[in-house]
């Protein structure tokens, strides 16, 4: 394939079969060399079990995908040479210290010997547990062990790092913190980096996201683009006189405006784009009998928007259990402490 | 750019790496680094080295003293302790093995198991990585058991500490490939502890570990003649009643063999079938590991 040099992950109508649950529907995509490419989705949409397909650990009952220009069934080692994961429960031995998990896994990969600890001090200092290294795993928080999941997933330099959900069941500053080492590697090892999330603000991160749900994916763009997609920004302007600024606005630049909270709002598309006109036609130098402009704000649609309008729920009112999602989290946090 | 990384690290001292194509070295390397965290995993954790040996102790002190003044007409002066010395060297390692091959339940219950399974190495080096670790930690502890050996009167010869040691390596193998083989079909703790002790419990006691397997109803002969644990505990126990000078009515009555159709089995037939059904455990092992998605 022409494109495989290029592509860090294709992905052709890759289907999973359980039994009679069809848990991934054919999902077809591609991923640059050094993106940020994210998995957006409910729980159950079936984000974890396309990756572990990615990853080789379960076969596709149908459909085709290579990573690092390699075929995932066909050439497995190959595809596992060039990974790095981090799953979605934690996977590190416990009663090993942070030194020892690292070793054992740089082992287990033929990392050569005399590159083991120069790049075990790079991968835990850029996480910030270098100074842990000696301590046992089973003592640290679960922030700490993500981070330290994702050391270990760097090891070997992997071409591709796999994060499935890196940040659930943290507190929102452990997860800031998890995604700037994110962005910080892409930018420092030049990886590519797939990972899933169902926090919505998560997915900002991204340089482009797939919206999955019930095992087929939905949308995929740049989340700009995405956001864009839905439909127009609200603009908001505080000026001196608003009746007189809804005038003009119906007049000058055919647009509705209303007055909430004392202060003129209106929708409109590439909102951001619209403001330097707005601020041309405003101008006092030009149009002196306007009303002066003191401030303006444009905010977004959301990525909650974007997937309201793709599956026509929201996706907290997807999670197919949240019972079950409640579980998971608990026994996170039953592992974090044992 | 973030307060918690040490300090911003120039891309170009990036320490890179490149994982090497899958050979024969990089299996071998594999195993020995399975084999390795059982070892360091056991030394970590003291309460295990020291529940492991409660229960032998508890067997050879309590039971073997306490019931010697009920058995002393049937032992022919051998002292109860002595006679079953080489079923409780049995008994340590195989509970050190069950627990080893537990790990592996563990091992998937905390999702370590992962982490292995999606390394770039067979599925049966892991297998026998384990086995290998399991076994060897057995036998350490097997050890210990062996040490005590003056005190229940059996004397140290080195002929015997070797056997000993080798049998017990043998047996522990043998019964970390079985807990394997039974482990990689349970998903949970309690279960395999339950499985384990419903097959391991009577199989031990039927074993003719803590008495003579001759003169037994013919149900129970039949029974043991078929339990594979026989045959390691027989040629244990000759092999410390070579060393014990005792007399030979004695002799006959406490260490009378496996007898099939009043043939005497030999040690190297006995060793020769835990052998064969320890390899084949832990064949059966691999191919169910591979089989796991
Ligand atoms: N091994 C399995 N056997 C049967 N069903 C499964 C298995 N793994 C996942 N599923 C089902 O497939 C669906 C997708 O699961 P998953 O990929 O884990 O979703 P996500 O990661 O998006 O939350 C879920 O409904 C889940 O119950
Ligand atoms: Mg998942």
């Amino acid at each position: 394939m022409s494109t495989a040099a290029t592509q860090a992950i294709t992905v052709e109508s890759l289907h999973k079969q359980f039994g009679d649950f069809e848990a991934v529907k054919g999902v077809s995509f591609e991923v640059g060399a050094a993106e940020v490419f994210g998995f957006l989705g409910p729980n159950g949409a079936g984000k974890s079990t396309t990756i572990n397909m990615l990853c080789t650990l379960l076969t596709p009952t149908s459909g085709k995908a290579s990573v690092a220009g390699h075929d995932v069934v066909r050439e497995r080692d190959d595809v596992r040479r060039n990974i790095g994961l981090v799953f979605q429960d934690p996977t590190l031995d416990g009663y090993l210290t942070a030194a020892q998990n690292l070793k054992l896994h740089a082992e287990l990969y033929g990392v050569p010997t005399n590159l083991v600890a120069p790049r075990m001090e790079q991968v835990l200092k850029m996480v910030g547990l270098w100074d842990r290294r000696d301590g046992q795993v089973m003592a640290f928080s679960g922030g700490m062990r993500r981070r330290l999941e994702i050391a270990r997933g760097l090891m070997h330099s992997p071409r591709v790092l796999f994060l499935d959900e890196p940040t659930i069941g943290l507190d929102p500053q452990t997860r800031r913190s998890i995604w700037t080492y994110i962005r910080q590697l892409q930018e420092r090892e030049e990886i590519t980096i797939f990972m899933t999330t169902h926090y919505m603000d998560e997915a900002e991160w991204c340089d482009r996201i797939a919206i999955m749900d019930q095992g087929q994916i939905v949308a995929l763009d740049t989340p700009e683009r995405l956001k864009a997609g839905v439909g127009a920004d609200r603009v908001t302007i505080q000026t001196d006189d608003n009746e007189a600024a809804i005038t003009a606005l119906r007049e000058r630049l055919g647009i509705q405006a209303l007055i909430a909270e004392g202060a003129v709002t209106f929708r409109i598309e590439s909102g951001e784009q619209f403001v330097p006109r707005l601020f041309a036609e405003f101008d006092p130098a030009r149009n002196p009998d306007l009303p002066a402009i003191s401030g303006v704000s444009v905010s977004r649609p959301t990525l909650d928007d974007v997937f309201m309008s793709f599956t026509g729920s929201t996706i907290r009112d997807a999670e197919e259990d949240p019972s079950k999602l409640r579980n998971r989290v608990m026994m996170q946090m039953m592992g974090g402490r044992r | 750019m973030t307060a918690i990384a040490d300090k911003p690290l120039d891309p170009a001292e990036v320490v890179r790496v490149h994982v090497p194509r899958r050979s024969a070295r990089s299996e071998l390397r594999a195993i020995k680094i399975v084999w390795r965290r059982e070892l360091i995993r056991f030394v970590n954790d003291r309460m295990r080295i020291v529940t492991s040996l409660v229960q032998p102790f508890l067997f050879l002190f309590v039971l073997g003293g306490g019931l010697q003044r009920l058995a002393s007409a049937g032992t022919h002066g051998v002292n109860l302790k002595t006679f079953i010395y080489p079923g409780i060297l049995c008994m340590t390692v195989m509970f050190t093995a069950m627990f080893s091959a537990a790990s592996i339940v563990w091992d998937r219950e905390f999702g370590f198991l992962r982490e292995m399974m999606v390394a770039p190495v067979r599925r049966s080096s892991i297998v026998i990585g384990k086995c290998l670790g399991g076994a060897t930690v057995a036998a350490a502890q097997g050890v210990v058991v062996l040490a005590i050996a003056g005190l229940v009167g059996v004397p140290y010869a080195p002929g015997l500490i070797l056997g000993a040691l080798g049998l017990q390596l043998l047996l522990a193998f043998a019964i970390t490939a079985f807990g394997l083989s039974v482990a990689i079909r349970i998903k949970q703790m309690q279960s395999f502890m339950g499985v384990m002790q419903m097959i391991v419990m009577p199989m031990y006691f039927i074993s003719g570990a803590l008495f003579p397997s001759s003169g037994l109803p013919a149900w129970l002969t039949v029974l043991n003649r078929i339990d594979p644990l026989a045959y390691a505990v027989d040629p244990m126990r000759r092999l410390v009643f070579g060393q014990l000078d005792i007399s030979a009515a004695a002799r006959r009555a406490l260490d009378p063999g496996i007898h099939w159709w009043g043939w005497r089995m030999p040690a190297v037939l006995e060793v020769g079938v835990v052998l064969l059904l320890g390899l084949g455990l832990l064949a059966v092992a691999i191919w169910e590991f591979s089989a796991t998605e």
